[in-house]
């Protein structure tokens, strides 16, 4: 039996609302962590089989928690981190309740009021912990794709043998797109991959991994106030990573054999047609790439020259085709399928008729302090307050940000 | 420090003007919204005249003191007596004056001194296509390259870096690389 009256409802059980509970917990804050599911359960149920986490283990750690597992420098499968997220769980004693679907939340005087699969629920702060890359992005224009194609995207895709045999076209090149792209073709299928805006980046430079780089040299601690346009930076896609040590750049795909073409803009009588401006956006990632190993070589020399670090190996600039395809007739049967690779939203449908979303549908806050309903709050979204936001790293030091805006408000509004 | 660089106007690209515009727009998205007009008569054989005089824009009609005047025809290669450039020319003008500009703003807002800018535009274009000699070859352009030559007081990756920023915002770039919906519909006839 679920209670009906909480200081603070946390809303998703994943790293962020877990965290936040450990927060709460260590303030003496009244609260309780409703998940849908079972803990962690996008990781378990909205993922393809093949994902391991794109951070190594040592980066996985949870507040209070260091990974402490056998291997420091693996990557673990998105099973693994549910399992770990559940064992944490029971490490900081959640209050959690699984199994409950939070269907709508309204403000009330001094708070909220959760519908849910157990009833009402009121709190006097909202936690929403529901995740911000969870529900797949499917544009409009997939309706035009002939009925004869089979159609998925990265939340119900679990492995190659699910398509029907013969090409496939994937649409994006974010983390995601160039995964599924590269399994499938190694699978033995035909992938043509569309490419908009991507983000290029080695696993490895100098003999460490990426992550130990953007890590060391600060660029995952920058804050809301170390950037000059937020809202592409949040916006930036997921970098072309795996979990793993094999390259999923464009160079690599095209390697293997994918068919790299322009960004997909519109379907028109039977035929997918590509941007012109692939050159363009692979120069875009090659130049953005440049600057950011620049950035950790000069930090490198500055601030320890005697590291024993490996030369610094540039990447080739991404080998670009001389004509790219335009389009593609679905008609041909070259197609059977299509992987709307094509981002994630946040999960946010169940706080909807709060008025905190602006005329075009997005979430207004400020470092996750959701001004238009006071008392809520969202952890879990790209560079929330920082650009490790969205890293399983960033749960900590958004959590305890947040807690502290949120303790004040129950301070400031107490009960009567 | 780049407020300072951006008030000493060097390239001559009104960059705070551009960047005050952006925030109104953001608040009055309304007026954000353009349309372009341009007419064309049509003089002789394949020689015709544009004007290009008022456009819409930040909500209301608005009309330049004088209108500028485009004109096309075909050089001798195709029977006419190159009065003017043609038409796919003209588009390349476009390309170029776009891309040319977007160099000169964006190197502005960095900070970027420019010496010169310029900029080299081919077109490949089998003309199988528009006589109608073969049904697979397309009327327009196969490919297009734009080569460009600029002297300014960066390292050559930031100049790369600017003409890359310039395709990124970039109208015509856009309206060449991304398929538009075309309407043509005929009134006038009596």
């Amino acid at each position: 039996m679920t209670r009906n009256h909480v200081d603070t409802a946390i809303v998703g059980g994943g790293q962020a609302g877990l965290a936040m509970s450990r927060e709460l917990t260590m303030r003496g804050i009244d609260h309780l962590v409703l998940e849908k599911g079972m803990i962690g359960n996008a990781w378990r149920t909205a993922r393809w089989d093949s994902l391991r986490l794109l951070t190594p283990n040592w980066a996985n750690g949870l507040p209070g928690r260091p990974y402490g597992g056998p291997s420091f420098h693996g990557f673990m499968s998105a099973t693994e981190f549910a399992e770990s997220l559940t064992r944490y769980a029971s490490f900081i004693s959640a209050p959690l309740v699984e199994n409950v679907c939070v269907h709508g939340a309204r403000a009330l005087p001094g708070g909220f009021e959760l519908a849910t699969s157990e009833g009402p629920i009121s709190c006097r702060t909202l936690v929403a912990a529901s995740g911000g890359a969870v529900r797949p992005v499917v544009p409009a224009m997939a309706t035009a794709v002939p009925k004869h194609v089979f159609q998925t995207d990265p939340g119900s895709y679990k492995r190659p043998s699910d398509l029907p045999d013969g090409g496939v076209l994937v649409v994006g090149a974010s983390a995601s797109g160039v995964q599924i792209a590269r399994e499938l073709q190694l699978s033995g299928r035909r992938v043509t991959l569309a490419v908009g805006t991507h983000v290029r980046l080695p696993r490895n430079y100098r003999g460490r991994d990426i992550e130990w780089w953007l890590d060391a040299i600060g660029a995952l601690d920058e804050s809301l106030d170390d950037v000059d346009d937020l809202t592409r930076v949040r916006r930036t896609p997921s970098p072309q990573l795996i979990g793993g040590t094999d390259p999923v750049d464009l160079t690599a795909l095209n390697r293997l054999g994918v068919e790299i073409v322009g960004r997909l803009t519109d379907i028109r009588g039977g035929r997918a047609l590509f941007s012109g401006g692939l050159a363009h956006l692979c120069q875009a990632a090659d130049l953005k790439l440049g600057r950011l190993l620049d950035r950790i070589d000069i930090w490198a020399a500055e601030r320890s020259p005697g590291a024993a670090l490996m030369p610094s190996t540039r990447p080739s600039a991404t080998p670009l085709p001389t004509a790219p395809r335009l389009s593609l007739d679905f008609g041909s049967g070259e197609i059977a399928s299509v992987v709307w690779a094509t981002g994630f939203r946040p999960a946010n449908e169940w706080f909807r008729d709060l008025p905190v979303f602006d005329r075009r549908g997005r979430l207004v806050h400020d470092g996750g302090i959701v001004a238009g309903a006071p008392g809520l709050y969202v952890l879990g979204l790209p560079f929330l307050r920082r650009r490790r936001s969205l890293q399983i790293s960033g749960a900590g030091p958004d959590t305890r940000d947040i807690a502290h805006h949120l303790d004040l408000h129950l301070r400031h509004n107490a009960a009567a | 420090m780049t407020t300072e660089l951006m008030n000493e106007i060097q390239n001559g690209v009104n960059v705070q003007a551009l960047l005050d515009a952006r925030t109104a727009l953001e608040a009055a998205p309304e007026a954000a919204k353009f349309t372009w007009r341009a007419q064309c008569e049509w003089l002789d054989g394949v020689h015709s005249r544009t004007s290009i005089s008022g456009f819409f824009g930040l909500g209301e009609d608005k009309t330049r003191p004088s209108a500028h005047v485009v004109e096309t025809d075909h050089p001798a290669e195709f029977a006419a007596p190159d009065a003017a450039a043609t038409p796919v020319e003209v588009v390349l003008s476009g390309l170029a004056g776009c891309l040319t500009a977007g160099v000169a703003a964006v190197a502005e807002n960095r900070g970027v001194k420019l010496r010169s800018v310029s900029a080299s535009v081919e077109a490949d274009m089998d003309i199988a296509g528009i006589l109608g000699i073969d049904a697979d070859v397309r009327n327009g352009f196969s490919a297009i390259r734009v080569e460009f030559d600029i002297d300014a007081d960066a390292s050559s990756e930031d100049i790369a870096a600017l003409v890359a920023q310039s395709q990124k915002r970039s109208a015509v770039f856009d309206i060449l690389t991304n398929p538009t919906a075309v309407h043509v519909s005929t009134t006038g006839q009596k």
